[in-house]
Parts: structure tokens; C-alpha cells; sequence
């Protein structure tokens, strides 16, 4: 016996979040593949244009088998393509305003052939292009008991939609792992693929080819709107979070799944339009992570911009501390910070050295620890390499050096063969 | 001809026979070639045959088509007309024995690989289609990696290496590809000393194991320090052969016609080469 909550679930949720879970997976893994050869737009491109071409079929033949729905589509993604290119062409426009063109031009041709037909009641609904009929996929028959799901008529049960879909999705996924290695350098270096025997042009056409088989079958049960949110957020938002292509793709499809579901859920719960709530949540979720990513977030890279210029500040303290040293001058910590700019960041890192043990304070004076004065010697020696190489090397005048090298020395150790002055005639302190 | 029209019995020199304009025995052989885009020809009818075991430098003005006569010798770019052939066979034949550096500016750095993964892309064809890059493969591209001094940087996403550190997994890759035949796009191109050496020193080591390497150069100052020959390209071929005998002003004058700035480089190139042999 299923339990009466269970039971509301599986007729109502069930195929609908099934069918939002394939949906999802089968755009977000190829999405991977578009977003990295900058082609995004051609995944919009592509399933707005398939859209007159479903409805023409469906006009024609009266039928919406997949079979039928796919050729119509697929007539559709060829023209297309063919219409892209004469524009270029005799437009001569970039490839971007061609396929902006194309792809509204027949989207509009879509909703217009679609307009016409629903006023001859026609089993055709425009809101549906948009926003999918997942709300429509009931499980009328849904199971009052478990051992149902063992029966063999369940397979008659489950809507086509869904069958379509799960058949895309493990033909997405078996595409993307056999063919991993080829599409991964076509995407990356077409002409050293072709060089290699793997012909960039045909793995294009394949990708383009399986874009467009799951935006079909997407089409129908999530509209427009979610196939090209799948087909762009979940790997942008993957990019942001790996370097790596395999983690991107795994980390794609987890995304994918969780805006599914989480999506489904949030509409539920406020009783709003599914589809639409998905596109928004993976777009929420884009946003989250494009500010909270540890390696590529803004957060992540405003954290490190601040270490760097405390780093700088420190090494600025260090190093004036190490020149004073060498003309046995001393300084005490007022006039020192005012003379590096007084500034919230220097009073700080004149804290922390004084807390680290790297200056101490003899009565008023600042003075380097030992620690204190091998890290000022090293900055020191740093800073000195770069004005020999600016000179010797890259042909400055040597008083137009200090400046750069008072950046370079904190970035990059020049290691330079042993030098003993500095093109000013001050001593390179040793390493 | 096609094979069909072949005497059932043929030598290699029955078929340099019917095809005089090719030598079989040039690692690349280039007959009447030309090149257009737009309908603008950028190449033009171009013969060129060059010699096996040799650094061979492509020099010329911007816009004077070495990087296109390199795409169209690897097809990459359609010819207009002209033929190539790679020790008197086809491109097709001879694929498996030919290298490639292109461009470091013709790849998006930010794109999720690390260094051993590209290189590893220069073993694909030795992999073969749908099959996973095995862990000797892997082997053999750290092997090349560690030739150029970048073993340390294997796990690196290629957007965190220098100019010169990308520049030097390319050459890693095409090394790992273990061909004949290189063909190099501006491999000196921005690069620092360091990796500036590291390049010249594979060069010389795959002259000396019998290679040939093809390099569109743009420093004119050190074609007579690292090329055994040179071809001169505007449009068309100015002249080819040994640097000793090619490289000299008057040449350099007709290839880059009036820029006073590069012949003043160049007149103190071709000088240094005459002191030096």
C-alpha cells in the first residue's frame, strides 16, 4: 500500500520532474561544449529557429509522433544554418548579427504559424513554446501499490515525452564519454585536431546536431526559456568553480540536476510556472557562484588583491627599514609610516611587523629583528637585480628604473646571476 | 593520375616520372601554389622544394603569407590551385609524419586543460578515435614536457603559464607527435630568452636526429644564427636556398621593398652573417 502523500507525488510530480531532470541534463552536459568555443548563441539560435519547423510538421502530418516532430525540427536547424551563412555573406555582417537575424526572423514565423493554427483550434498552444507543458504530464493512472512498479504495463503509463527524453539524455551522455577526447581538442585547437586526423569540422556538425536533437526533445515538455538557460548556466557556472574539463562537465551536470529539482520545488511551493522557475534558479545560482567561487568568485579575488597589498606593504616597511640600515640611519614608526603614504593598510602592516618579530622598537627607533632584516635584504636585492636588468637588458636610463622596480620586487624574484651593484652603485645584498 | 591508371608495377621513380614538378625525395615539395581569400590571391604561384635535415626559416613582411603557406601546405586553408606533396605522396599519406606549432594567438588560453593535457593532444592520432589517453601516452608527454623544461609545470591550467611557458607546451606537443616534418607559426614570437633557448635547443637536437622544422621567423637578426636556409616570401617566392648564399641585402630589398627601418636590421643581419662565415 503507497501512502496518500507518496501517492499525490507520483501522480502529480513525478514525470514532471523526471522530465525536467532529462531536460536539464541533456542541454547542461552540451551546454559544457558551447559556452567553451564561445557558440552559446548558437544553442539559443538553434532552439528558437526549430520552432517552425515543429509547428509546419505538425500542420502538415497532424500528428506529433518524436519521429515527425524531429524531422520537421531538424528541416528547420538546416535552414538555419544555410540562412546564417548567406547572410554573412551578402550582409556582411559579424557571425553574431547573422544568427541574431535567423533565429528571431523564424522564431517569430513560429509563433505567427502557430497563432494561426490555435485559432483553428488546433491542439497547439503558444505559451506552451515558452514555458513547456510539465504541469500537463499527470501520471493519471499512478500506482496504489509498490509491486505496480515491477508491472509490465508501466511502460504504457509513462508519457512519450518522457521516453524521448531519457532516450536523449543517455544518447548526450554517451556522446560526450566516447567522444570526449575528440570534442575536447576540437573545441580547443580546430587546426591541430584536423592536423591530427580528427576533423574539427565534423565534430562541430555533431555537437551541432546533438544540440539540436535535445533542444527537440526538451522543447516540448520545458519550453524554450529552460532549454537555453540548461544550455548555458550550468556550464558557466561550472567554469567558474574548476579548472579542469572533467570536473566542469561533472559539476555541470550536479548543477543541472539541483536547478531541476530545486527549481520544480520552488514553483511548487509558490505555485508558479516551473519552467520559468528553473531558468530563473539556474541564473540565481550563475550569480551566487560568479560572486562566492574560491577560485574565480569576486569575493575570492578581492581577498586576494588585499593580501597582496598588505604583502606590498609590509615588504615596503622591511625594505626602507634595510636601506636606512645601510647608512646606519634610524627612523621611529610615525615618521616612517607618514612617509609611506599614511594609510590604513601601512599602520596595519606596521603592526603586524612589530607583532611577527620583524622590527622592534629600540626607545623611539624602529628597528629590523634578524628575521626582519634577511627579508628586507631580500627585497632589497630584488628590487636592485630589476633596476640592473631594466638598464642592461631592456635599455632604460637609470633614472627612470626605481619606479618599476619598485613594483616588479614584490611580484617576481628577477634571479639574475650574481650582481654586485645596482646601476646606482649600491651594493646587491647576497642571497 | 589516379592509382588506377597506375602500371600495376610502379617505383617510386616511375611516379616522379610522370610527375616531374615534385621531388620525392623533399620532406615538402610545393608546386604552383596559390592562395586567395576573398577572391584576393595572398600567395602566388609558389614552387618551392625544401631540403630534408634542415632549419628552414619563412621570412617576409607582414601580410606576405607565411602563415598562410603553412595552413595550405597542412590544408588547413583550401588552395586555389597548386599542389603539395610530403616525400612524393599526399598530404592524407604523409599526416602521421608531419608536426605543427600554430600560433600561440589561435587558442583560448582560459579553457579548462592543464600543459600535460595539451600536449598530450600531439599523441591523439597515435591513440586513435574514442579511445582514453592511456597512462604510457601520458609518459611519453611528460617526457616531451620535461624537453622543454616544463616538467614542473604539467599540472598547470595553461592560462597560469607565462607567454614563453605556452609557447613551450606547444613545442612539447608537437615533439610528442614524433614526426618528420615541423612546421612552426612564430614560435619566437613574444617570448623570453630563457624559452627563447629552450626552443633553439630542440630545434638543433631534431636537426641532428635528421629532422626537418619550418619556422616563420620574424627576426631577421638571428636568421643567420639559427637557419641553415631561408625562404624569402612577399606574395610570391623572392628567393630560397642556404642563408650563406640567399640571405643578402640585395634579397632582403626586394622582399621588403622600401621599409627603411627593417633593411637598416637587416643590412646589419646579412653583415654579421658574412663575418661570421
Amino acid at each position: 500500500m503507497i501512502p496518500d502523500l507518496i501517492q499525490t507525488f507520483l501522480t502529480l510530480d513525478l514525470f514532471p520532474i523526471l522530465a525536467a531532470i532529462f531536460a536539464a541534463l541533456s542541454c547542461g552536459l552540451l551546454g559544457n561544449f558551447l559556452v567553451l568555443r564561445k557558440q552559446s548563441l548558437m544553442g539559443d539560435a538553434i532552439s528558437h529557429a526549430v520552432l517552425p519547423g515543429l509547428v509546419g510538421a505538425f500542420l502538415i502530418t497532424q500528428s506529433r509522433s518524436p519521429g515527425i516532430m524531429f524531422a520537421g525540427a531538424a528541416i528547420s536547424a538546416l535552414i538555419t544554418v544555410v540562412l546564417v551563412e548567406v547572410i554573412k555573406r551578402l550582409g556582411k555582417v559579424e557571425p553574431g548579427a547573422a544568427m541574431g537575424v535567423v533565429f528571431s526572423v523564424l522564431f517569430a514565423l513560429g509563433v505567427f504559424m502557430l497563432e494561426n493554427a490555435s485559432a483553428r483550434s488546433v491542439d497547439l498552444d503558444a505559451d506552451c513554446v515558452l514555458h513547456g507543458n510539465l504541469q500537463t504530464l499527470f501520471w493519471t493512472t499512478s500506482p496504489t501499490e509498490w509491486n505496480h512498479f515491477l508491472s509490465a504495463s508501466i511502460k504504457d503509463e509513462v508519457p512519450r515525452q518522457l521516453w524521448t527524453l531519457l532516450g536523449t539524455t543517455l544518447a548526450v551522455i554517451i556522446f560526450i564519454t566516447v567522444f570526449f577526447k575528440e570534442l575536447r581538442i576540437a573545441s580547443f585547437d580546430a587546426g591541430i585536431a584536423t592536423v591530427q586526423g580528427i576533423n574539427a569540422g565534423f565534430m562541430h556538425m555533431a555537437l551541432m546536431t546533438f544540440v539540436a536533437i535535445a533542444a527537440v526533445a526538451s522543447f516540448e515538455a520545458v519550453g524554450s526559456i529552460l532549454v537555453i538557460a540548461m544550455l548555458i548556466c550550468p556550464a558557466a557556472t561550472a567554469r567558474l568553480l574548476t579548472d579542469r574539463l572533467i570536473t566542469q562537465i561533472l559539476v555541470s551536470a550536479v548543477i543541472a540536476l539541483l536547478t531541476a529539482i530545486g527549481g520544480y520545488a520552488l514553483a511548487s511551493w509558490m505555485g508558479v510556472n516551473a519552467a520559468g522557475m528553473m531558468a530563473s534558479t539556474a541564473g540565481a545560482i550563475l550569480v551566487v557562484v560568479m560572486i562566492g567561487s574560491p577560485s574565480h568568485g569576486i569575493i575570492a579575488k578581492a581577498r586576494n588583491q588585499r593580501k597582496l597589498g598588505n604583502l606590498v606593504a609590509l615588504e615596503d616597511i622591511l625594505g626602507s627599514l634595510y636601506r636606512l640600515a645601510e647608512t646606519d640611519e634610524h627612523t621611529t614608526r610615525d615618521r616612517l609610516i607618514a612617509t609611506l603614504g599614511f594609510t590604513n593598510r601601512t599602520t596595519k602592516a606596521m603592526d603586524r611587523a612589530l607583532a611577527d618579530n620583524l622590527v622592534k622598537l629600540v626607545g623611539t627607533h624602529l628597528q629590523l629583528t634578524q628575521s626582519g632584516l634577511a627579508h628586507g635584504a631580500a627585497i632589497i636585492r630584488k628590487h636592485r637585480q630589476w633596476e640592473g636588468y631594466l638598464v642592461d637588458e631592456a635599455g632604460f636610463s637609470p633614472d627612470h628604473v626605481h619606479d618599476t622596480a619598485e613594483k616588479l620586487e614584490h611580484l617576481i624574484d628577477p634571479d639574475l646571476p650574481n650582481q654586485h651593484t645596482d646601476p646606482h652603485g649600491k651594493p646587491i645584498p647576497p642571497k | 593520375m589516379s592509382s588506377t591508371t597506375r602500371p600495376a608495377v610502379y617505383s617510386p621513380r616511375s611516379t616522379l616520372d610522370a610527375r616531374p614538378e615534385h621531388s620525392a625525395d623533399s620532406p615538402v615539395s610545393i608546386h604552383a601554389m596559390t592562395v586567395a581569400y576573398a577572391r584576393k590571391p595572398v600567395l602566388w604561384d609558389v614552387d618551392y622544394d625544401a631540403p630534408s635535415n634542415a632549419l628552414i626559416a619563412i621570412v617576409g613582411p607582414n601580410g606576405a603569407g607565411k602563415s598562410t603557406l603553412i595552413k595550405a601546405c597542412l590544408g588547413l586553408i583550401p588552395r586555389a590551385a597548386g599542389t603539395v606533396e610530403f616525400w612524393g605522396q599526399s598530404y592524407k599519406h604523409a599526416r602521421s609524419r608531419i608536426g605543427y606549432v600554430p600560433q600561440r594567438e589561435s587558442v583560448d588560453w582560459d579553457f579548462p586543460v592543464s600543459a600535460l593535457d595539451v600536449v598530450c593532444m600531439g599523441r591523439y592520432r597515435k591513440i586513435g578515435w574514442c579511445r582514453p589517453v592511456s597512462k604510457s601516452h601520458k609518459l611519453a608527454a611528460m617526457e616531451a614536457l620535461d624537453r622543454v623544461g616544463m616538467a614542473d609545470f604539467a599540472k598547470r591550467q595553461i592560462s597560469q603559464l607565462s607567454g614563453g611557458q605556452q609557447q613551450r607546451v606547444f613545442l612539447a606537443r608537437a615533439l610528442t607527435q614524433e614526426a618528420e616534418l615541423y612546421f612552426m607559426d612564430e614560435p619566437f614570437a613574444g617570448v623570453d630568452a630563457a624559452t627563447e633557448r629552450a626552443i633553439i635547443d630542440v630545434l638543433r637536437e631534431l636537426r641532428s636526429n635528421g629532422k626537418t622544422v619550418i619556422v616563420v621567423h620574424h627576426d631577421l637578426q638571428t636568421v643567420p644564427e639559427y637557419f641553415d636556409h631561408v625562404l624569402l616570401l612577399n606574395m610570391r617566392i623572392v628567393a630560397s636556398g642556404p642563408v650563406s648564399e640567399v640571405f643578402t641585402a640585395d634579397n632582403l630589398q626586394k622582399t621588403y621593398g622600401g621599409r627603411l627601418t627593417l633593411l637598416a636590421e637587416a643590412a646589419e643581419a646579412v653583415a654579421r652573417a658574412a663575418k661570421g662565415s
